[in-house]
């Protein structure tokens, strides 16, 4: 048996509470890996920083295996992040938990982050690093059958589709990766992608040692279909333009992220997609702003970038703060 | 050979510290059919070690009919946990919370021992016009690691409110209840049996689902 205790109760090391009323020089929204290195960052050069987050680690927890992080060989999701966790832990930045953040506002020279509670936090400068969640389809059936088959999290959901049949949706790292898992619970694994592989060749490798997966790429999902429950999904393959049913009991849908950037609508300039405009200091359109991470229109969503850009975005929030001064 | 290591027996003697008031785990099994239920004994016997504070109480839920149905133990293994004065407080665990689920156990107890913190007034005046009972399922696996969220959220809501039943549900060892519900994305929250959501949703969400329970 095993017990996978939280690093917020079991370690004496243990982020403190953030104190509302407090003014801050540096208030970091998120805490995944992009506001946890910014946290790193900007104590360590002495400014006083709190983080406002609401899931610690953000979507690396939902990872089985980080083996592409500098350093470690082979981590667990939920491993590297109490590493990092630990790390600013022992530099005593506060943090407010389960924060949901419903908009900013900047006035006179303070940035107003306004909580769904109705609290509101100052600050002389914040970093936007609220990261992304899972993308979805956009097919039919796919919200329908949502949680009767349709689901987004592969370590979470996997053991209740022991001995089943179940297809996983797209062709990425995370895609291969929640392919393997299930390979291993699951009567029969199908990969569907519309095009051809993204993810790193020693993946794939890896999947293709498994004997109950099959792949199909170039071929397009049209919809989801069942009753009550999810039965099967309808593809079309694109060179030939056939479609057929495949018939699965559940669907991993793993095709990438959107940037979780609703609460800063109107506020920075987003590109297209939503992601946050950044430059290459991090800064966003509203002086005294930075945002960093997945949220950001930076290219390629990877751990180790997320956590490099929140160094740098603490890094010009530091000079910001010390031309103020 | 004991189920807890010895590093994490040193880190829950810990968080144990800053328990108030003494707490009874009140853990009903059944003679035949039940896989889990000596695990979950030997578990709940090793958490009781960790504080002169925790207390372990072994039931029957044939033979403890009666207070099964005080608690509304309906399957087994379920831990009910009871303050200091040996109430119920709508705090119950079905099925044995390892894996991630330790995340919502540990903090239950220190909960039900009158040493958790409070829920925000805005809350609060919502929670205390509940008027008709609320029972939470929440279903959960133990390799999910933000189902514990959810069942910290349904728990800390029972707590406040004297209406609330919250229970974790461990989707697999109840295999057939999960699939009544048509569980197969956790945490899945159903409410009074009827209205459910998927997802460690904010407490708002909660309060939503739980008001079209109440009678207007």
């Amino acid at each position: 048996m095993e017990f996978k205790l939280n690093m917020d109760l079991g370690n004496s090391k243990k982020m403190p509470g953030l104190d509302k009323t407090k003014v801050f020089d540096l208030l970091i929204v998120g805490s995944g890996p992009a506001g946890l290195n910014a946290a790193l960052y900007a104590k360590r050069k002495g400014l006083s920083v709190g983080l406002v987050g609401k899931k610690t680690g953000g979507q690396v927890i939902d990872t089985t295996s980080v083996e592409n992080y500098l350093g470690f060989e082979f981590k667990t999701g939920e491993d590297l992040i109490k590493e990092f966790s630990q790390h600013v832990a022992s530099l005593e930045v506060p943090l407010l938990k389960d924060a949901e953040v419903a908009s900013l506002e900047k006035i006179e020279d303070w940035i107003h982050i306004n909580l769904s509670t109705g609290e509101v936090l100052k600050a002389r400068s914040v970093i936007l690093a609220t990261g992304s969640r899972p993308r979805r389809l956009g097919v039919k059936g796919e919200d329908d059958f949502l949680g009767k088959g349709v689901a987004y999290c592969a370590i979470c959901d996997g053991p209740l589709f022991e001995g089943l049949d179940v297809i996983v949706a797209g062709g990425g790292n995370s895609a291969v990766e929640a392919a393997i898992d299930l390979a291993k619970i699951a009567n029969s694994v199908t990969l569907v992608h519309r095009s051809q592989f993204r993810a790193d060749q020693i993946v794939i490798d890896k999947l293709n040692t498994y004997s109950n997966v099959k792949v199909h790429l170039e071929t397009e999902i049209l919809e989801v279909q069942g009753g009550p429950l999810m039965s099967g999904i309808v593809v079309k393959d694109k060179a030939t333009g056939e479609t057929r049913t495949i018939e699965a009991n559940g669907l991993f849908v793993e095709i990438g992220y959107l940037p979780n950037s609703g609460y800063a609508k109107g506020f920075v300039q987003m590109n297209n997609k939503e992601e946050i405009i950044v430059n290459a200091l991090n800064e966003t359109s509203v002086p005294g702003v930075f945002a960093a991470g997945d949220v950001t229109d930076i290219p390629y969503k990877q751990i180790i970038i997320a956590a490099s850009e929140g160094a740098k975005a603490a890094l010009t929030a530091n000079d910001y703060i010390n031309r103020l001064k | 050979m004991s189920l807890l290591n010895e590093q994490l027996q040193g880190q829950l003697r810990t968080i144990f510290a800053d328990m108030k008031n003494d707490m009874t785990l009140a853990v009903f099994t059944q003679k035949d059919g039940c896989e889990t239920c000596e695990d979950t004994v030997s578990f709940m016997k090793e958490i009781e070690a960790l504080s002169d504070k925790i207390h372990f109480e072994a039931l029957d839920i044939d033979a403890d009919q009666e207070r099964a149905k005080a608690y509304n133990v309906k399957m087994v293994p379920s831990i009910v946990m009871l303050n200091d004065k040996k109430e119920y407080l709508g705090i119950k665990f079905n099925g044995i919370p390892a894996g991630h689920e330790i995340n919502s156990f540990i903090p239950a107890i220190l909960e039900v021992s009158g040493a958790g913190e409070a829920l925000p007034e805005s809350f609060l005046n919502q929670i205390s016009a509940i008027k008709d009972p609320v029972n939470i399922k929440v279903f959960v696996t133990l390799s999910c690691p933000h189902c514990a969220g959810a069942v910290q959220k349904a728990h800390k809501l029972a707590l406040e409110s004297p209406m609330i039943d919250a229970e974790m549900v461990e989707a697999q060892t109840f295999y057939a209840l999960s699939d009544q519900f048509n569980v197969s994305s956790v945490p899945k929250i159903v409410i009074n049996d009827q209205y459910e959501f998927v997802g460690n949703q904010p407490l708002e969400v909660f309060l939503e689902e739980i008001a079209k329970t109440q009678s207007a």
